[in-house]
């Protein structure tokens, strides 16, 4: 990481919302009305995610009285307020754009089972490999010198 | 103090505003700057104080200017630059990043990235012509003038020719963001020149 990344890193949000591809979730919006803020509740499934660091951005897509609408959200912007998974979709792309050209039943993510023990299984799954990845970088910069010595 | 100080251009990132609103911003490594000359009226006939920045090994300097760091006891540095003096300054003194806060208006300076040799099109934004429909003029300068009067091109004719690595200087920036214990300035908006260039951000002009 250079100068710049670990200066956007601390731009990032403390806790990030944890949602997948395919997830139908809740985007809890602030809105500011004259003097007033409220919270908006958008919606829809999440078709794709990009971007890094504090530029992050993900994609909700609903179908509201037939029409589908769209909404681009910035993970680390103050105005999203909370995010809830009501329902994790089965999908094997990481991008569903696919979806824009489906009509009815077609335009569904499929249903995964809603599991916290897997999805838990598979962050300390990916925790586990992070450190053995971090270890495994130190012992070769230990073998590296001992190597040469 | 100083109007201003010196800094590196560390490159371009995004911020909220108090509304929730994105911001592009510049990340500008700001000082710390050591004073190490002070002008005065008597003695060099104006009022300015002499910035350093950047470190340097020493044998990069010319005997010139190492003479006249070491006569200050300043360590190597890359750049040296005046400054307006406003009040006090000390030889030594160290000018940071804390000169602004939050809010101000700030004017910055920088050596645009050089872009060779161009035509007028990129350089001067002519029309140039239509690329298709037989037409064989597409980029060309065309007329640089008239005939017998005045016989010559016109001064100032804009031509093609080389473009950038000039000074350039952004007016009326707002800091975005202020970190002074890490030096780091947010400036919104776009500031001449790479990454990693010297910049100079000074007070704004404009207020």
């Amino acid at each position: 990481m250079n100068r710049l990344e670990r200066i956007q890193q601390s731009l990032t949000k403390k806790t990030i919302p944890a949602f997948e591809i395919g997830d139908t979730v809740r985007v809890h919006v602030k809105v500011v009305e004259g003097e007033k803020e409220r919270i908006q509740v958008f919606e829809g499934t999440v078709i794709s995610r990009k971007g890094g660091r504090n530029s992050e951005t993900f994609t909700v897509r609903k179908i509201s009285y037939g029409v589908g609408v769209e909404r681009i959200f910035p993970v680390h912007s103050p105005i999203v307020s909370r995010v809830d998974v009501v329902r994790q979709g089965k999908v094997r792309r990481a991008k569903l754009y696919y979806l824009r050209d489906k009509k009815g039943k077609m335009a569904k993510v499929g249903e995964r089972e809603y599991s916290p023990e897997a999805k838990a299984r598979g962050e300390a799954a990916r925790a586990a490999a992070k450190s053995a990845e971090a270890a495994e970088a130190a012992a070769s910069k230990e073998v590296a010198p001992a190597g040469k010595a | 103090m100083t109007n201003g100080l010196l800094g590196k251009k560390l490159g371009m990132t995004q911020v909220y505003d108090g509304g929730g609103r994105l911001v592009p911003v510049t990340v500008i490594e700001a000082g710390p700057c050591r004073v190490a000359q002070v002008k005065s009226r008597d003695r060099h006939g104006y009022e300015a104080v002499q910035l350093t920045f950047g470190e340097v090994p020493e044998r990069k300097l010319s005997k010139a200017e190492s003479g006249h760091l070491k006569k200050q006891q300043i360590p190597a540095t890359r750049y040296l630059k005046e400054f307006k003096k406003l009040g006090d300054a000390q030889v030594g003194q160290v000018i940071k990043a804390d000169l602004f806060q939050k809010g101000d208006w700030v004017d910055v300076e920088g050596v645009s990235k050089g872009k060779g040799f161009q035509g007028v099109m990129k350089r001067h934004n002519y029309r140039g012509g239509p690329e298709t429909h037989g037409s064989m003029f597409h980029r060309a300068p065309g007329s640089i003038g008239a005939s017998s009067y005045p016989s010559r091109v016109w001064k100032n004719k804009a031509l093609p020719g080389h473009m950038g690595s000039e000074r350039v200087t952004v007016s009326r920036l707002k800091v975005m963001e202020a970190r002074p214990d890490e030096n780091l300035l947010f400036v919104s908006g776009a500031v001449p020149g790479a990454t990693g260039g010297m910049v100079v951000v000074r007070k704004s002009k404009k207020g």
